[in-house]
């Protein structure tokens, strides 16, 4: 008998080791996320995939499964929370969506329609970032970074290459590249990496092509990010 | 502490980096010894650290850009750091902060245009009670006066190093007004190891709880058959002392001092019972990180009782079978550092540290000093770990926790500076004679540090179960409006709640005690709380990274004038998300000081709002401050107040 416990009263099997998360979509349960990739050890920092266990609020990419768990992740009060991350994010960088080459395909705007945000909410904050456009075929629009660090893991452990670390703290927080000028352009980055494919925003921009999809036809126009049916197309490029 | 010309900047990397055996787990020590000489971590300071530790340039960046104290861009030769807590708001710090600055000709968090100085503000340096205090390059400077501001400026301009200023200037006080166990115990070193010793040699049933019973029989018995110095808890090799030594904690019924109170005897056998894997080994860590805004009381510990605290961590090392303990000391603290590597050293001397301690074969433990370089989040043990570990100083995610899966990913016990304290002397007294002490579920004694208004500020120790009244009465306090116990994060207490008593069935607290009589502005020191929460958030979470970015800026448009009741409900929510979705203590307990202000003080709201409804924060005149810096101009017509004025008349 396989160790069960349950998501929003369905019952979810899993296997030793295994995060709520993983278990979750083995199980076809959609839990919202951000910073979470299958491929990478969990992150654990934009908090979207929270959900209650047996009443106390935990992250479920970084919680492992357990025996008889009752989990909460569905309900008005954790999505109406999970609303006001995605407002914080949109308010901490500039996200000016009908301009961006990433809509439609964005996690962070997908994520924010399916929990229905309507408005930004707060005071934005309207950082100023400049766009790195150094490299001969790859942008990095930080404007628009959520600090996931994802495409900092991908480029420590799947290319071995450092490419990408956060700096500073608090509300100041970064991204840096690896290059003593602090251009991608004097880094050893190739449009080829792992780190080029994972960013869920639009941080990643690849030069020379762009609006390839139309309107209508994007990965989220399709269907709603709560879709699993394209989860497996999306992160597993 | 100031250039030394003669060595290149390769020199002092391959130096210093030469001193921590090329180890990158040293790079928060490395680049704090490396800017002590350099003033700074410039880019060819990277150069040399990334080609002598092989390392990544973005893993340098991205530490040093993490704590406030290394500084990426120059900041003059000269770096005078005014510490902001509250308290030292409510001693003047502003204006002799405005003085400094106009006397020097420099803006505040600027570099003075000949590149000498720099002036800024800190989070609370821990000198609460004899403020306004500064940090000069990383040293105090206390009771600051307009006189003694002036002489620092004289100083400064006449390029006078730090070493060669005043001594009086670096003096400050322990300021004791109250003893008890704790502060009048007086132990000679070695004390609490050899006591420790003869427990974990005879066990005697009396001494053992009633659930240690069988446990207990079959120690004894293995202890018969072992040789006398066998039989000795020599680390690893003898669990039978540990589990001895960790019993008689655990009949101590102490909690922690660090804040969570977690029970330390749990703590510390679930780390000597956690699985070493080939080639690990257990860490004994102390936290003296202090960075509770309004807490002294480690440091007090630290510089008149060192030997105690280390004698505990000793102990503690005896119990989980340790070789290796850090000091984590907070950088503010640098001042300390000369005086408790003295202090190390003469213990190794002793034979009190280092290999055969005492002369029993096998038994090894020793301790190093690791300074941070200001993070107040870097008291959050897993944080602590990873700034032990020469990382940003960032929480990690728990479970697994430090006691499995600590330093290295190896067993480690974090505790706070004063529960060391208190293990020694238990190995002294007993556990049982020790829970004798304070209330049921508060055993023991408690440091306070008192500051703000009373005649009396400083370090009182009382056994857990004193009223708040009482300690008001001790410290001279008059006309109290309020009393912020146990820091930010902790509670603010009116007078109607003066009867609660400390302990952790009332009031817990961390150490932290500060005094506001009925002069104070609440709103103030809520605003000023609420800017160290952001300030110190280490933006690893979203909702503790951007949620205090906006619960300031809230306060701050409530300042000005532009609030509504609305914005309480915007901060209730907030607290809400902070409570449910932070990472660690830090973002839940954000909202703490605003929230308790609300409750309790409600008026000081009140009467900063303007309407009855929704204002919003944009606010056209604020928004033109940038062309008024930029034209010189702060006159009436290069404001945009005639709007405000005509609604009110
Ligand atoms: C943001 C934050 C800051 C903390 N700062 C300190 C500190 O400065 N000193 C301390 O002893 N504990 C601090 N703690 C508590 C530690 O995480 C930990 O619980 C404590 O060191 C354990 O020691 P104890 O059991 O002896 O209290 C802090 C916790 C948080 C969440
Ligand atoms: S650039 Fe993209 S992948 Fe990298 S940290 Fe920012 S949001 Fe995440
Ligand atoms: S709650 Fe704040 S301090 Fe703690 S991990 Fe999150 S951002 Fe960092
Ligand atoms: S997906 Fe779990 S915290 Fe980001």
């Amino acid at each position: 008998m396989a160790k069960t416990f349950t998501i929003d009263g369905k019952v979810v099997p899993f296997e030793e080791g295994e995060t709520i998360i993983q278990a979750a979509r083995k199980a076809g349960v959609y839990i919202p996320h951000l910073c979470y990739h299958p491929e990478f050890k969990p992150h654990g920092s934009c908090k979207l995939c929270t959900v209650k266990v047996n009443g106390w609020q935990t992250a479920s990419c970084t919680m492992r499964a357990g025996e008889n768990m009752v989990v909460e992740s569905n309900t008005d009060e954790l999505n109406s929370e999970r609303r006001t991350l995605t407002q914080m994010l949109f308010v901490e960088g500039n996200h000016f969506c009908p301009a961006c080459e990433r809509s439609g395909e964005c996690k962070l705007q997908a994520t924010a329609y399916d929990l229905g945000m309507m408005t930004p909410h707060f005071d934005h904050f309207f950082p100023n970032r400049a766009v790195d456009a150094s490299h001969p075929d790859w942008m990095l629009d930080f404007n628009r970074c959520i600090l996931c660090s994802l495409c900092v893991r991908a480029s420590r452990d799947v290319d071995s290459k450092n490419v990408f670390a956060l700096t500073e703290r608090g509300i100041k927080t970064k991204l840096i590249v690896n290059s003593k000028s602090g251009k991608l352009g004097d880094t050893n980055f190739s449009v080829t990496d792992k780190a080029a494919q994972v960013c869920p925003v639009g941080v990643h921009i690849r030069k020379r092509r762009g609006f390839a999809v139309p309107i209508g036809e994007r990965r989220y126009d399709k269907a709603p990010i709560s879709d699993l049916s394209h989860e497996a197309a999306v992160e597993v490029k | 502490m100031s250039n030394n010309q003669s060595e290149s900047v390769t020199d002092v990397v391959e130096r210093v980096v030469a001193k921590h055996g090329r180890d990158a787990t040293y790079m928060v020590q490395i680049l704090r010894e490396v800017q002590e000489v350099m003033d700074w971590i410039s880019p060819e300071v990277m150069d040399e650290l990334q080609a002598a530790l092989g390392v990544p340039r973005t893993k340098i960046e991205g530490v040093a850009g993490f704590y406030s104290f290394f500084y990426l861009e120059p900041r003059g030769r000269y770096r005078v750091l005014f510490s902001d807590n509250i308290t030292d708001r409510m001693l003047g710090n502003r204006v002799l902060l405005d003085r400094m600055c106009s006397n020097l000709w420099v803006e505040q968090g600027k570099l003075s245009e000949d590149g000498l100085v720099s002036v800024d503000t800190t989070s609370c340096t821990g000198f609460c009670d004899q403020g306004p205090a500064v940090l000069v390059n990383n040293v105090a400077i206390t009771h600051l006066t307009d006189e003694r501001i002036d002489q620092i400026c004289d100083l400064i301009r006449e390029q006078v190093p730090v070493v060669d200023w005043p001594t009086e200037f670096f003096e400050y006080q322990d300021n004791i007004r109250r003893k008890d166990l704790i502060l009048n115990s007086n132990i000679a070193p070695g004390e609490a190891i050899r006591a420790a010793r003869a427990r974990a040699m005879a066990p005697s049933a009396m001494s053992l709880g009633r659930g240690d019973h069988a446990r207990a029989e079959v120690e004894s018995l293995r202890m018969r058959a072992l040789s006398p110095v066998e039989c000795m808890p020599a680390t690893h090799e003898n669990p039978g002392g540990s589990v001895t030594l960790i019993s008689e904690m655990r009949r101590s019924n102490l909690r922690g001092r660090g804040g969570a109170g977690f029970i330390t005897g749990l703590k510390w056998e679930a780390c000597h019972n956690a699985p070493l894997k080939p080639g690990q080994q257990r860490f004994v860590v102390c936290n003296a990180d202090e960075g509770e805004p309004g807490t002294f009381k480690d440091r007090i510990l630290l510089n008149a009782y060192a030997d105690l605290v280390f004698e505990g961590m000793t102990v503690a090392a005896l119990a989980i079978g340790a070789r290796r303990g850090f000091l984590y000391l907070r950088g503010e603290y640098r001042h300390m550092k000369d005086h408790l590597e003295a202090v190390l050293s003469r213990r190794r001397e002793q034979n009190l540290l280092g290999e055969n301690i005492l002369g029993v074969q096998g038994s090894e433990f020793d301790i190093e000093i690791h300074l941070g370089a200001g993070a107040y989040v870097c008291g959050e043990e897993s944080a602590l770990i990873e700034s032990l570990e020469g990382k940003r100083g960032t929480p990690r995610n728990r479970p697994p926790f430090p006691v499995t899966h600590g330093y290295l990913d190896q067993p480690t016990i974090v505790n706070n500076v004063e529960t060391y304290a208190s293990a020694a002397l238990i190995m002294i007294m007993g556990g049982e004679a020790y829970s004798r002490l304070g209330t049921p579920k508060s055993a023991g004694t408690k440091i306070h540090s008192i500051s703000g208004d009373c005649e009396r500020p400083g370090i009182y120790e009382y056994p857990f179960g004193v009223s708040i009244a009482e300690m008001l009465e001790d410290c001279g306090a008059r006309n109290v409006q309020a009393v912020q116990i146990g820091g930010p994060s902790g509670v603010l207490l009116a007078p109607s709640e003066f009867d609660r008593r400390v302990g952790f069935e009332d009031v817990p607290t961390a150490g932290a005690f500060m005094v506001f009589n009925n002069g104070r502005d609440m709103f103030e020191v809520a605003k000023n709380f609420t800017h160290f929460f952001q300030h110190e958030s280490c933006g690893f979470c979203t909702p503790c990274r951007v949620g205090t970015s906006l619960l300031t800026n809230l306060m701050d448009k409530l300042d000005s004038g532009h609030g509504s009741p609305y914005d309480f409900n915007e901060i209730e929510k907030m607290n809400q998300l902070l409570l449910s979705m932070s990472h660690c203590g830090l973002g839940r307990t954000a909202c703490n000081p605003v929230l308790h202000t609300i409750a309790k003080f409600r008026h000081v709201f009140d009467k900063r709002l303007m309407s009855d409804d929704f204002v919003p924060a944009f606010d056209l005149d604020k928004a033109l401050a940038v062309a008024r810096q930029m034209t010189g101009r702060d006159d009436e017509g290069a404001h945009l107040k005639t709007m405000v004025s005509f609604g009110e008349h």
